[in-house]
């Protein structure tokens, strides 16, 4: 498996899996990989670490992609052919230009926005933030002319929220249950049969009459933007299911990001998402293959003393019970999948920080087959 | 410092990836070896807790005893919400039917926040002494696997931002209590789980502006996957003229590996020196495991390095 191969022909790369696995890093060197041979190319991120985002100048940046320095790539033994676009994105504040699109009128949308509801929960509101990255991504599909948008996917809870979230929100502004708060005596009440009454007399009990009010007023502020979310979700669903979509699974090697790839694998597969393959971080590689560790203090002792080499020998041992941890989660990971679309990246020595090492990693990400094994002998050896 | 297992309420927060499931397993063995009867809380969409008890059932939807004094619980917001409306609601077979209605269903999915509510509702409840159902166990230590640090933080806001909203009514008056809990600093504790390095280092500064928003605080800064410090600036210099030197391959991996480690460990430091200067106080360190699984006699092991630090 190749990143080059897996994204040609495709308009939008969605990176998903789970926390702290180098997805965010992941994400901006596919992009700019994709951008350094020609392409217009776009990342969106939620929340990158400060060094990164300021060594692509995101630190500036509005909820609007902004182009990448062209001059910062040359420097770092880049040969940029193409754009490299990025943005940050602002998760309530693509809330609120939404809410703006969608209103009726002016009045509308400062009902909602000036709304207490809103304002105190628009974050907590269920997959909201998932919600906006997709809309987002669904907005930049729509009115620019990128060649490739790369999305690196909000920190979930669970990696699957993203998936579920325009489903989600369709429920949260579905009319029926809308319709209750609205009107509760009204035709909904006669359609949701005779439980209505006691639900809400219950629910007066439990949550207090004020609350219900002002929940009443939030959603009736929200009523004429029902429409409008329901189609956007729709049209996000529609795009994530395009054949011009592809998704990537970023995992490290250890056992619960592995879980929860195998989890995200079989979601995707449900819904009948398209799937490109596995990129799998920081892979301790075998070095040891037959031989025994001890040999290696043997051979050092004489130049390094006993002390050093048997500690340089501590080290290899320590070094090989992860490769064959990990050597073990990716071949379940392989074995579940029925796949052999993995990528693997060796545990590189530094963190990726900067375009540097975002070239360093686009090494192992665009190479053939052929090129990552020798890429790979030069790491072993 | 040395109370901190002595509260009723303990949070463990941080990042995605940085081990807060084994910090709160280690930190609930730690107390049950103290003898406090400890109860450890996973929220829903975890599951991890039971894997290194050598069970794996996954969600534990019922407390149950997982060791001497251990106790697990899998809180899961529509469980909860069933369970609170059965013994809020009289009869109970009534509450029971309102929760399962597609009404209510429509209700639980629209209010937002509403998830989180119940569940630290429900956490509270098992903080108490004098627990809502009569034959439920008492625990002293309610230790709880927070989800990660923006979902956690949402969680810890919710029940205030409900009483703010409702200003009267029962759940005004639920939330008030609930807040006044676990923004009570003798009840209520918060070890923060960083990894040292850039990210979860930043989050865990994050947190705490966060945590004081809301009237909490961090207590303690666990610096989980430390690794440890093998070669001098001069063996690595020793280690470099080797690599020159010319070996069969097996002892350049080697030496390759070693000095890689010793990159890696070199890049830790600034990071743990971030924590301690933000916080006046150095983190709780605890080792890189150099181990397939976590399994259970490694839990112990961290659990004793734990408990002879907090």
């Amino acid at each position: 498996m190749n990143v080059a191969d897996v994204i040609a022909g495709k308009r939008i790369v969605i990176c998903g899996g789970s926390g702290g696995v180098g997805k965010t890093t992941t994400s901006a060197a596919i992009a700019m990989g994709a951008a350094a041979a020609g392409r217009k190319v776009a990342v969106v991120t939620i929340d990158p670490a400060k060094r990164l985002a300021n060594s692509l100048g995101l630190e500036e940046l509005g909820n609007e992609p902004a182009l990448v320095d062209p001059d910062l790539f040359a420097p770092a033994g880049v040969e940029m052919e193409g754009e490299l676009w990025a943005m940050m994105l602002d998760p309530k504040r693509t809330f609120d230009d939404l809410i703006d699109r969608l209103a009726p009128n002016e009045k509308a949308r400062d009902d909602v926005l000036d709304n207490r509801i809103y304002q105190e929960l628009s974050n907590a509101v269920a997959g909201s933030q998932e919600f906006t990255a997709m809309a987002k991504l669904y907005e930049l599909d729509r009115d620019h002319d990128f060649d490739l948008i790369v999305l690196d996917t909000p920190p979930s809870r669970n990696a699957l929220d993203f998936l579920d979230a325009p489903d989600r929100l369709t429920q949260f502004f579905e009319g029926r249950a809308l319709q209750v708060f609205l009107r509760p005596t009204g035709l909904a009440a006669r359609v949701m049969g005779r439980g209505t009454g006691m639900v809400f007399g219950v629910l007066k009990r439990v949550t207090g009459i004020d609350l219900l009010e002002d929940l009443a007023v939030f959603f009736r502020s929200l009523s004429g933007m029902i429409d409008g979310f329901k189609e956007r979700a729709q049209a996000v669903n529609k795009l994530l299911a395009d054949r011009g979509t592809v998704f990537l699974l970023i995992t490290s090697p250890e056992r619960e990001p592995v879980d929860e790839a195998i989890f995200f694998w079989r979601k995707l597969k449900a819904a009948r998402m398209p799937f490109g393959g596995v990129v799998v971080n920081r892979v301790h590689h075998d070095l040891l293959g037959n031989a025994e560790v001890g040999d290696v203090s043997d051979e050092l002792a004489a130049e390094l003393g006993d002390k050093l080499a048997g500690r340089v020998a501590d080290n290899f041992r320590d070094y090989h019970v992860l490769a064959r941890r990990d050597a073990h989660n990716i071949e379940r990971l392989g074995e579940q999948l029925r796949d052999d679309r993995l990528l693997l990246v060796p545990y590189l020595d530094e963190d990726v920080h900067d375009i540097e090492g975002l070239a360093r990693l686009d090494r192992y990400l665009f190479a053939t087959e052929a090129q990552r094994r020798k890429l790979l002998d030069e790491v072993v050896a | 410092m040395s109370n901190l297992l002595d509260k009723r309420l303990l949070f463990v927060m941080g990042k995605g990836g940085v081990g807060r499931s084994t910090v709160a397993a280690a930190l609930g063995l730690a107390a049950a070896r103290r003898g406090r009867r400890t109860i450890v809380v996973e929220v829903s969409g975890q599951h991890r807790l039971a894997g290194a008890f050598g069970s794996d059932q996954g969600a534990v939807l019922d407390e149950r005893e997982i060791a001497e004094r251990l106790y697990a619980v899998t809180v899961d917001p529509e469980h909860a919400t069933t369970e609170y409306l059965s013994l809020q609601v009289r009869p109970r077979a009534m509450g029971e039917l309102l929760a399962s209605t597609r009404m209510f269903q429509y209700f639980a999915a629209a209010a937002p926040g509403l998830a989180e509510l119940v569940t630290i509702g429900k956490i509270w409840e098992l903080a108490q002494l004098e627990r809502r159902s009569r034959n439920a166990s008492r625990y002293d230590l309610v230790v709880v696997d927070a989800p990660a640090t923006g979902h956690g933080m949402a969680m810890i806001r919710t029940p205030k931002q409900f009483a703010d909203i409702a200003r009267v009514g029962p759940i005004a008056h639920q939330g008030r209590t609930i807040h006044s809990f676990v923004s009570d600093r003798r009840l209520t504790g918060v070890i923060a789980v960083a990894l040292p390095q850039e990210m979860p280092v930043n989050e865990t500064l994050l947190l705490r502006d966060e945590l004081a928003d809301a009237g909490l605080g961090i207590d303690r800064i666990i610096a989980n996957g430390c690794y440890p410090q093998r070669f001098s600036a001069r063996d690595v210099e020793a280690l470099r003229e080797a690599q020159a030197n010319g070996h069969g391959p097996l002892a350049r991996s080697a030496l390759r590996a070693a000095l890689s480690e010793q990159v890696r460990a070199s890049e830790q430091r600034p990071q743990l020196r971030r924590l301690r200067d933000a916080f006046g106080e150095a983190p709780v360190r605890l080792p890189f495991l150099f181990a397939p699984e976590l399994d259970r006699d490694r839990l112990d092991a961290l659990s004793h390095q734990l408990g002879s630090v907090l």
